[in-house]
């Protein structure tokens, strides 16, 4: 077993997480431990309403548990604020959103600019002209998010997530607002991607087909880790 | 250095996606109001201060109203100082029939000791350096006096019993300054020649001047043997107390224009306060994001400040920019009542305009931005989660702190920035409440009318808060300048209706007791009624009930002036009819010869004099004690003769006295003033028309000055209609696209905007007119004591100005909702 996969990027120890509701305290995941291995490429399946989203963003220190904890590249996050949080996703850290999230004020390039300014990269520009070019997007680098569709604002995105180098990429159904056919394109360039950065994948979806493409699937069944299983190989299938 | 350059860049994509034009724009108006004025009253310092020894023609002067003692000269040409002699009075010139009152000044051998005099060989012709004073028999008079007496140069005038010749055209004295409060155009001729005109007698308006100049320790010499020598009626001036009565004009005007540009930096910081929320809204999104890439709040907290300061940097340089146009335009409306050569301004305006741009954008706009640190990054994942509003006490305890520095800024007095703040709040609330009624008021409308107007309606009230604050807005704006322009005009013509038709509009003083019987024979001769003459007696008030009169002793600048200056005293049998007594008795036969008084009310108050006090004058080489016996208000504005203290017959006779006399002369019998002249060639005649005519020029130019300061205000009332249509902008958006796909025309898409800004601005009108038509009923009532009748043209006016200026911009504002494909709008929403 090579080195990395002893210890785990990604760990959740008994993980719970309950929000206020009109009905009294509602909770969204309960007791949930799971273990992410570098390199390793993990669905995250369930109904709509199972908490996936919530397990994503406490994976990803978006949020806080409310009993549990979570080890993020081998930090716990428990003890960091909020700020320590968001300086340990920078640069280690990358995320492809359902709805994009792309700045509406800036351009294609400049989106994918951001996290390397952010990060002091000293060759930022020539490093997002490249990742815009590897999404195919290099004629379409000056034009603002809302005049691309919504396959290439995902691609903006993707490129976005990887520029920074990323050690593990949450994505949080990533085709959920495309059509088949390019959110197929899309998977396909971010399976791609992740291979060539050789992150670690954290994929939330609700698409059985896309999810069988990760080494393995975690399913989520009312808040509650139901049972894993393998998918086409062991890590991403090509 | 990073985070600089970042933020830079940032927002420069920011600019160029649109985002931050509101924002920009009001900060452009806020700083190019303030700067407008700021430049402006710099200039007028600056040209002060490089004049300062020209303002004086001279290093140092001895002013005094009675002649100026030989040994003052002697002294200062024992020190080797250069001297020259001044004297200055008002009169009358006499030309073909015409008469032309003139402030003369007769100068001696030397003067002007620093600067130069410059004239010209024609009116308003080019000029040139002036080598010597006028030749004896000749003048030189400024342009206003010729065009006055319709005469060219080379013409022959008659001043007092003199002849003389108009030899040039007189174009600049250094001493003269701005020519804000000089009524009559200037008359120059040599000091010898003063004697044949035989125009100053005993107890006439004339003042003297010693002019010096040299080396600096030989004037601090002069000085020193000076000051302990110095007489009652002598002052001493040098450069640093240059036309004080200018400097205290100036500062007043810069506070005026100043609070004046404020009411526009405040309306833009409305506009700035809706820009930021809305900026903050459409960053809420962007935090999440950029938290998500690992930024802190401390870092995401610098990226917003830093943007917004160089945002604030940029849009203040701008404005500044603007400003600096703005002022020439404000220069050339005072035009001929300022200096004729303003130096170009500083670059500190510039400065105090960044400074109000930023304290503007941090105090409006910086609680909304502050909130965006708060948003949790996990509404990446769930666009619900957001973050609460700045609370209200953070909100506006910024905005009213940035006003209070603002305030303290220009008014440099806290109590009076306490005033101004506590009234100018006053005043917004009920105005807000008034708004708020009328918006509600419009609510009710809306069954009664077509869809369109429905629609439109239904918009204003749906958006209340924002309606409210947008009448509010454009209310204030109109108001004022409907205040400036209708009212201020009404108010004028009910005092000048007030005035009997033949109030006096003629004065004549420095008659002499030996002329009294010819001028009444005169008079009655001509047909002139009421021409009552009154004894005039100067004295000086040197104590009160035994406790010499020290001018420091008072902090009023009027009573200081008072306690310095010579009475007139003068005596009566009876008394005018426009006096009232209002304490004690006025004396009837029994106590006339007594050494009593009747002291007029407001100069009472003044010096703190009531019934009982004994007043002592030194009148000629000799001292008089008279009790005051009666307080008596008098009716100034009814133009006739009267006294702030009166004496029986019997006391006053045996001093020298002069005698003043006022009539009405109508418009056509002119000739008549011509042949008083002649006849009695040393008087002094007053042309109160030609006074109250400068008056009124004076006044519309700085009336003129203050609605162009307002412009700004109508501009920042459009920087917050702009605001609050880009806060609604996406909303509107998506409901026009729905309207369109529901069926609605493009027609029907501009009557339903149309009416709604419509309604806006006649609301704003409506609002405008009340506060103006309350404002001047209550300024002619309480302060004028005038009667004021309703003008309807202020209500026309209001809204037709109103609905026209806010319908016009509205529709321009949202014409995106009208012209873009509803598909356009549904899919990017």
């Amino acid at each position: 077993m090579p080195e990395h996969y002893t210890t785990p990027r990604v760990a959740a120890q008994n993980l719970t997480k309950r929000v206020p509701s009109p009905e009294g305290e509602l909770t969204i995941l309960e007791d949930v431990t799971l273990s992410i291995a570098a390199g390793e490429a993990v669905a995250v399946v369930g109904a709509s309403g199972s908490g996936k989203s919530t397990l994503l963003g406490l994976l990803a220190g978006l949020d806080a548990p409310n009993e549990g904890r979570v080890l993020l590249d081998g930090v716990d996050l428990a003890g960091l604020d909020e700020d320590g949080r968001a300086r340990l996703r920078a640069g280690r850290v990358g995320f492809v959103f359902q709805s994009f999230q792309l700045l509406p004020s800036l351009t294609a390039l400049e989106n994918v600019l951001l996290p390397l300014e952010l990060a002091g990269v000293a060759d930022a520009a020539a490093r997002a002209r490249e990742e815009i070019a590897r999404v195919g997007l290099e004629a379409r680098r000056g034009h603002y998010p809302n005049q691309l569709s919504g396959g290439e604002q995902q691609r903006v995105a993707i490129a976005r997530a990887f520029a920074a180098r990323p050690k593990i990429l949450f994505a949080d159904e990533p085709t959920g607002n495309l059509d088949q056919a390019t959110g197929e394109r899309v998977i396909e360039l971010l399976f791609a991607l992740n291979r060539e950065h050789d992150a670690t994948l954290v994929l939330v979806t609700h698409d059985e087909a896309l999810a069988r493409r990760c080494g393995r699937r975690l399913r989520l069944d009312a808040g509650r880790l139901a049972a894993a299983g393998a998918g086409a190989a062991g890590r991403a299938a090509p | 250095m990073n985070a600089l350059i970042q933020s830079w860049r940032m927002l420069r994509r920011e600019w160029r996606a649109g985002e931050l034009r509101v924002l920009a724009a009001a900060l452009v108006i806020a700083v190019g109001s303030m700067t407008s004025v700021g430049f402006f009253t710099d200039r007028i310092h600056r040209g002060m201060s490089q004049q300062a020894a020209e303002l004086l023609a001279a290093d140092l002067v001895i002013r005094s109203s009675a002649p100026i003692a030989a040994d003052r000269a002697a002294q200062a040409e024992a020190l080797g100082l250069a001297s020259a002699e001044l004297m200055t009075f008002p009169s009358v010139v006499l030309a073909a029939g015409r008469t032309q009152l003139v402030e003369v000044k007769a100068a001696g051998p030397g003067y002007p000791l620093r600067g130069r005099l410059r004239v010209a060989s024609e009116p308003y012709g080019a000029d040139g350096q002036a080598e010597d004073l006028p030749a004896p028999g000749e003048v030189w008079v400024d342009a206003r006096a010729l065009t006055g007496l319709e005469l060219d140069v080379g013409a022959e005038i008659q001043l007092g019993a003199a002849r003389l010749r108009i030899a040039k055209v007189l174009s600049y004295e250094p001493d003269r300054g701005g020519g804000m409060f000089d009524i009559a155009p200037r008359l120059l001729m040599r000091l010898d020649d003063v004697a044949g005109t035989e125009l100053l007698g005993p107890g006439s308006r004339v003042r003297l001047a010693l002019l010096l100049a040299g080396a600096p320790a030989a004037l601090a010499e002069y000085r020193g043997w000076l000051t302990p020598r110095l007489t009652a009626g002598e002052s001493l001036q040098d450069v640093r107390d240059a036309r004080p009565e200018l400097r205290v004009a100036l500062t007043r005007a810069e506070r005026f224009l100043g609070l004046a540009a404020l009411v526009s930096v405040v309306l833009a910081g409305v506009a700035v306060a809706s820009g930021a929320r809305r900026y903050a809204a459409r960053h809420l999104d962007v935090s999440a994001v950029l938290r998500c890439l690992g930024i802190t709040q401390g870092a995401l907290m610098r990226w917003y400040l830093l943007q917004m300061l160089w945002l604030g940097i940029a849009a203040s340089l701008a404005g500044a920019a603007l400003g600096f146009v703005a002022q020439e335009g404000l220069v050339r409306l005072m035009a001929g009542l300022l200096f004729v050569n303003l130096p170009p301004p500083s670059a500190l305006p510039v400065l105090a305009g960044v400074l109000v741009g930023l304290i503007t954008l941090l105090g409006f706009g910086l609680p909304p931005l502050m909130r965006l640190k708060d948003v949790p990054p996990a509404r990446v994942l769930r666009r619900d989660l957001g973050v609460l509003p700045p609370r209200a006490i953070t909100l506006y305890g910024a905005a009213v702190a940035a006003m209070a520095v603002l305030l303290l800024w220009q008014v440099s007095d806290i109590k009076l920035a306490g005033l101004a703040l506590a009234g100018a709040t006053g005043a917004v609330a009920v105005l807000l409440a008034a708004a708020w009624l009328l918006v509600r008021g419009l609510g009710r409308l809306r069954g009664r009318v077509g869809v369109a107007w429905r629609y439109g309606l239904a918009n204003i009230a749906r958006r209340a808060q924002s309606s409210v604050v947008q009448v509010l807005a454009f209310g204030l704006g109109i108001m004022v300048l409907l205040l400036l322009s209708i009212v201020r005009g009404d108010l004028l013509g009910a005092w000048q209706r007030g005035l009997p038709a033949d109030a006096p509009n003629q004065f004549v003083v420095n008659v002499q007791p030996q002329q009294v019987a010819a001028m009444r024979e005169f008079f009655a001769g001509r047909g002139v009624r009421e021409a009552r003459l009154h004894p005039m007696v100067r004295g000086r008030l040197v104590a009160i009930n035994d406790r010499p009169v020290d001018v420091s002793d008072y902090e009023d600048d009027r009573a200081q002036r008072l306690a310095r200056r010579e009475f007139n005293l003068s005596w009566a049998a009876g008394m005018q009819e426009d006096n009232r007594i209002v304490a004690g008795r006025f004396w009837d036969e029994s106590q006339f010869g007594r050494p009593v008084v009747s002291v007029e009310q407001g100069l009472a108050d003044t010096l703190g004099l009531k019934l009982d006090d004994r007043l002592r004058f030194h009148v000629a080489d000799r001292d008089i004690e008279l009790t005051i016996t009666s307080l008596r208000t008098v009716e100034w504005d009814s133009f006739r003769a009267n006294f702030f203290v009166l004496a029986p017959p019997g006391v006053l006779e045996d001093f020298p006295a002069t005698f003043i006399t006022s009539f009405y002369l109508p418009a056509g019998e002119r000739p008549l003033l011509g042949a008083l002249v002649r006849e009695f060639p040393n008087v002094t005649l007053i042309d109160v028309d030609a006074i109250m005519t400068k008056v009124r020029t004076i006044m519309d130019r700085v009336n003129l000055s203050v609605q162009y300061v307002f412009v700004f205000t109508l501009l920042a009332g459009l920087v917050v209609l702009y605001a609050a249509i880009q806060a609604s902008r996406d909303e509107r958006l998506y409901e026009g696209a729905l309207l369109r796909t529901l069926g609605a025309s493009r027609a029907q898409l501009w009557q339903g905007l149309a009416a709604e800004f419509l309604a806006l601005g006649l609301l704003a009108g409506l609002l405008a007119a009340l506060a103006a038509s309350v404002t001047g009923f209550v300024l002619a009532r309480q302060v004028f004591d005038l009667d004021y009748s309703f003008n309807p043209w202020v209500f026309a006016w209001g809204l037709g100005g109103g609905a026209l200026g806010v319908g016009l911009f509205g529709l321009w504002g949202t014409r995106a909702v009208v012209r873009r494909p509803p598909l356009a709008t549904l899919r990017e929403i």
